[in-house]
């Protein structure tokens, strides 16, 4: 999410958001949960209750709980101790919510980052597939391996100009 | 409240036979990409089944008669006064309570008998999670929303796959036939309602207020299965066109059951899998 999007905060909701860039998705190390724009929303109450509302990626991800354990550890580290982690599904999370940063390191790291949703592999036919750069050598001459990679999120390309296989994370 | 949390655990059903079908891929896939990708969709799907699942533990336990006769089939092998899970829906369960449709727990067979039943299972779902998102219960709208982006991969892959298949070599056209001529006749339970749900009218169809932000206030939580036949026929036959297949005739004979827990001796064998170690070890974690 931009942050020009961010609803106002006091200032105990946003040191609990500069703590929560702390985190990173256990999956994509480069990547905090910030980049990956799965938080939600951060609320302190009067009495000090934290309350952290993250959406998931995938339905099946199991990185989710890894990263619901890691918010709970940074936060009680700083002595927040009455911490509550909620998950909502609605709206469904897109990679468009991924910030430029996150973009920026993702391709630093070897990923190519989504396309925008306006770009949609799926909103090409059958066997087409999304143009995607090489992280590498920025070759648009790169071909679709496998629709599905090492992890939910990514697909697998190779560059066949510098011939590199390379991780793509795939527009959702 | 019984049919929607009957209609929750179908859902949730479905997804769970499916994605445990396909994760029975996993180290025996034809190539490791495609290794890969079965376990990609059976973890999307897994996924799918748990949300669905909690969805329906949440009603479950919010239920004012916990004493209710039908509870006790949802309940399975519980303990009394322990609360439903997500995990006790899964594993607890015995098989006739089981209601997911037969086509989803076919065995895997060859790679064509898998793609063919990912294919047609994939196409429905879409339809059917394309209408679910305009749901008037909000948590399976949401369940729907976010499922379908997943579900769209799985559609263009597994269709792709038919096509190779189909319009490949001469050995890839004999066995993606074959697959079909077994499969075909388990697809006509997809678009029949269950005696549950037609009784009870469960069926109040969302497409009813569908189009539009309004959608959610007017529509049942349902979707009528009937009404997404032709949608599937049409997308089906897209695919077989271009994998040089003939399209079977809609009016052959179908079998049905599985959604009132009437299954074929598949489900017995899955389930005596994939339930092993929590009837064995009841409640253990790792």
């Amino acid at each position: 999410m931009k942050k020009s999007m961010m609803p106002v905060r006091d200032n105990q909701e946003e040191q609990v958001w500069a703590l929560l860039q702390e985190v990173c998705d256990p999956e994509v190390p480069v990547l905090t949960i910030l980049d990956l724009g799965v938080v939600r929303q951060v609320e302190v109450t009067g009495e000090g209750e934290v309350v952290v509302t993250i959406t998931p990626t995938y339905s099946g991800c199991p990185a989710m709980d890894t990263i619901k354990m890691q918010i709970r550890m940074v936060l009680l580290e700083h002595g927040y101790n009455d911490i509550q982690v909620n998950t909502v599904l609605s709206p469904a999370w897109t990679t468009d919510w991924m910030t430029e940063a996150g973009r920026n390191k993702l391709k630093a790291y070897g990923i190519a980052p989504p396309q925008y949703a306006a770009h949609h592999e799926l909103s090409t036919g059958l066997f087409s597939e999304a143009g995607v750069p090489c992280p590498r050598c920025n070759s648009h001459n790169t071909h679709l391996v496998s629709r599905f990679g090492a992890t939910s999120c990514k697909s697998l390309y190779q560059c066949d100009d510098c011939l590199e296989p390379f991780d793509y994370f795939k527009c959702h | 409240m019984q049919q929607r949390i009957s209609y929750l655990i179908h859902l949730a059903d479905n997804a769970l036979i499916l994605g445990h079908r396909n994760s029975e891929w996993c180290g025996h896939g034809p190539v490791l990409e495609q290794d890969i990708a079965m376990s990609n969709i059976a973890l999307d799907l897994i996924g799918q089944a748990r949300m669905l699942y909690q969805h329906a533990a949440t009603l479950i336990n919010t239920y004012e008669d916990a004493g209710a006769e039908w509870l006790l089939q949802v309940r399975g092998t519980l303990a009394p006064g322990e609360p439903v899970t997500e995990d006790s829906l899964a594993y607890l369960r015995d098989v006739t309570d089981f209601s997911n449709c037969l086509l989803v727990e076919q065995p895997n067979g060859d790679w064509a008998v898998t793609i063919t039943r990912q294919f047609f299972m994939s196409v429905f779902q879409l339809l059917l999670y394309e209408k679910l998102q305009y749901s008037r219960d909000s948590e399976l709208a949401a369940i729907a929303a976010k499922s379908l982006k997943e579900v769209a991969y799985h559609v263009k892959w597994s269709s792709e796959w038919v096509i190779r298949l189909g319009d490949g070599t001469e050995e890839s056209r004999r066995r993606i036939l074959k697959a079909i001529s077994e499969l075909w006749p388990f697809t006509g339970e997809l678009f029949q309602s269950a005696s549950w749900e037609r009784e009870t009218g469960v069926m109040e169809d969302v497409a009813a207020g569908a189009c539009g932000m309004e959608a959610s206030s007017v529509a049942g939580y349902a979707v009528d299965y009937a009404s997404l036949k032709e949608d599937w026929m049409t997308r089906v036959a897209v695919v077989f066109e271009e994998a040089t297949l003939d399209m079977p005739a809609f009016a052959s004979w179908h079998q049905s059951g599985g959604k009132e827990g009437r299954h074929t001796e598949y489900l017995g064998y899955i389930l005596a899998e994939m339930q092993f170690l929590q009837r064995a070890y009841p409640g253990s974690e790792w």
